[in-house]
């Protein structure tokens, strides 16, 4: 569970728009579902993604109760150099399930 | 052949030279109305043995390359030993033998503007209405190395063509080490048979349990939700614990590429699976005749008018089966069988100037099995609506679910009624 994928090109030119892919396993439980006895299950959400180029916040988003179970999110990015592509999923309980990727650039 | 005289040909290449002897409108004036159906599959079939039973005021024609038939229903019990391919295998003599005029060759284009048809032995033949039942293309090479040598590694085993695919993958199957992985890659909607590869599972997973137990079932799926689902995965729960993994898109299970040299599965965010067999179903089109004659639209698949299955793209061109743009409705031999009748009752009444049957039902029934005596169901209901196809609301559903030990009964007499709706099925196609 909670096993964090990035898939982005291995290589882009400078200028090139490039597409991150990421997925994480996770149930993302609104806490308003029961279970078959009846009884109410945990809440467990993540409510916020961010992602980092070279350091440098490129994207985030605010997750709330209409996220599906194991949410993938896609997203551009300019080409602007090398970059090395951080992206965490953050727990509401302030657990972060982080997945790193690394863009090289070609001629 | 030898029903087949010569009024009833066009030469293409004469015509196209301007020097033919008979116009196309000269052969029809001289001949009952031509109803030419292009292919043999559930569909066609239907549509010939309907055409013949309902229209004795037409001639009816069904193109069809091969000579047997082998059918995609109860693939998957050949696959596991329960059936044989002869089993699954009908002629076209009883057709034949009903006035229908057989021509085993390919059809290899259409001309909608002349209504002409070329046949691969060289010669074309000429229609008043079209009924094009022409299944499906796989997509070359849509998935990532997987073109037409990588399926003798990794059998697709869809197309049943005259079994070999099918008789490939279960030597793979027998050849499979105990405590071997056996993959699977399924696409994303739409393609041909959609509980088709989770009967798939359930049959190899009978046939592993039975010969080798340790050996692992892992399947790779473009979706989140198929068909069935619930009443497959309480069966796998319960039949085959342990031995079925199935890993949807959200769980990173899309497969973006094949291996067959490595013998890999890769998925969309790069994880590598190895196998030691693999079933790739691979991405899938309407067949190349229908795109040909330009009758796909940009999904690859051909949009018809929901009451008489009209091409919207030509006239006199009647598309049914799973080449046409049918969803909600399946493409499965059911479908192609019910709505078959309606385009031929459609083409004949519009060819008299009668106004199409106006209210069809369509039907829709799939059994699976998960085990040789298990067997599972689902009835869908559609009818036309203003563009395309509409699910009769409160209509059909599937099995009910529950535990083996109280639904034991109604899984072993579904296995039968699945037999039984084989062979009525067959039957209304083929007899």
């Amino acid at each position: 569970m909670s096993t964090p994928r990035i898939r982005l090109p291995a290589s882009a030119r400078i200028g090139d728009t490039v597409e991150i892919r990421t997925l994480i396993d996770h149930p993302m439980e609104t806490g308003l579902r029961r279970d078959e006895r009846g009884q109410p299950i945990a809440r467990n959400m993540l409510i916020r993604f961010e992602a980092r180029a070279n350091g440098e916040q490129v994207f985030a988003a605010d997750l709330a109760n209409g996220a599906s179970a194991n949410p993938t999110l896609t997203f551009n990015l300019r080409a602007t150099g090398e970059m090395s592509i951080e992206t965490v999923w953050i727990a509401e309980s302030g657990a972060r399930f982080t997945a790193r990727g690394r863009l090289t650039l070609r001629s | 052949m030898t029903i087949l005289t010569r009024r009833r040909f066009t030469a293409l290449a004469s015509a196209l030279a301007g020097a033919s002897v008979l116009s196309p409108h000269v052969v029809r004036a001289q001949t009952r109305p031509r109803l030419v159906i292009i292919g043999g599959g559930f569909g066609g079939a239907s549509a010939a043995r309907f055409a013949r039973l309902q229209f004795p005021q037409v001639d009816v024609t069904l193109i069809e390359p091969k000579t047997t038939f082998v059918t995609c229903p109860y693939g998957n019990l050949v696959l596991e030993g329960a059936r044989t391919l002869p089993q699954i295998s009908h002629s076209y003599d009883r057709l034949k033998a009903r006035g229908v005029n057989l021509v085993h060759d390919w059809a290899d284009a259409i001309d909608p503007a002349t209504r002409t048809i070329r046949l691969r032995g060289g010669t074309a033949l000429s229609y008043d209405k079209l009924i094009l039942s022409p299944g499906i293309a796989i997509r070359w090479g849509a998935l990532a190395g997987y073109d037409e040598a990588a399926a003798e590694v990794f059998p697709h085993a869809w197309v049943p063509g005259s079994g070999e695919q099918t008789t490939l993958l279960r030597r793979q199957l027998e050849a499979l080490p105990d405590g071997g992985v056996f993959g699977m890659a399924i696409p994303a909607n739409p393609f041909r048979c959609p509980p088709g590869p989770y009967e798939r599972i359930s049959m190899v997973a009978s046939y592993l349990k039975k010969h080798k137990p340790r050996a692992k079932i892992l399947a790779l799926d473009a979706k989140e939700a198929f068909s069935k689902q619930n009443l497959f995965q309480d069966a796998w729960t319960e039949l085959y614990p342990g031995l079925i993994e199935w890993v949807p898109s959200n769980r990173d299970g899309r497969v973006v590429r094949v291996d067959p040299r490595e013998k890999v599965l890769e998925t969309e965010f790069g994880t590598r699976h190895r196998v030691d067999v693999a079933n790739v179903i691979p991405p899938q089109s309407a067949a190349k005749i229908a795109i040909d004659a330009g009758l796909a639209n940009e999904t690859g698949w051909v949009p018809v008018n929901p009451r008489t299955f009209e091409a919207t793209r030509a006239q006199h061109i009647h598309v049914i089966g799973d080449a046409n743009v049918g969803q909600p409705m399946p493409k499965s031999g059911y479908i192609a069988n019910s709505t078959s009748k309606q385009a031929v009752a459609s083409a004949v009444a519009l060819l008299e100037g009668r106004e199409p049957p106006a209210s069809p039902v369509y039907f829709n029934t799939c059994y699976s099995h998960v085990a040789d005596d298990y067997g599972i169901s689902v009835v869908g209901v559609f009818r036309p609506g203003e563009t395309g196809f509409v699910e009769t609301p409160n209509s059909g559903g599937v099995s009910p679910r529950g535990p083996l030990a109280e639904r034991r009964e109604q899984r072993r007499l579904e296995a039968l009624y699945a037999d039984a709706w084989y062979a009525s099925i067959v039957e209304d196609a083929f007899g």
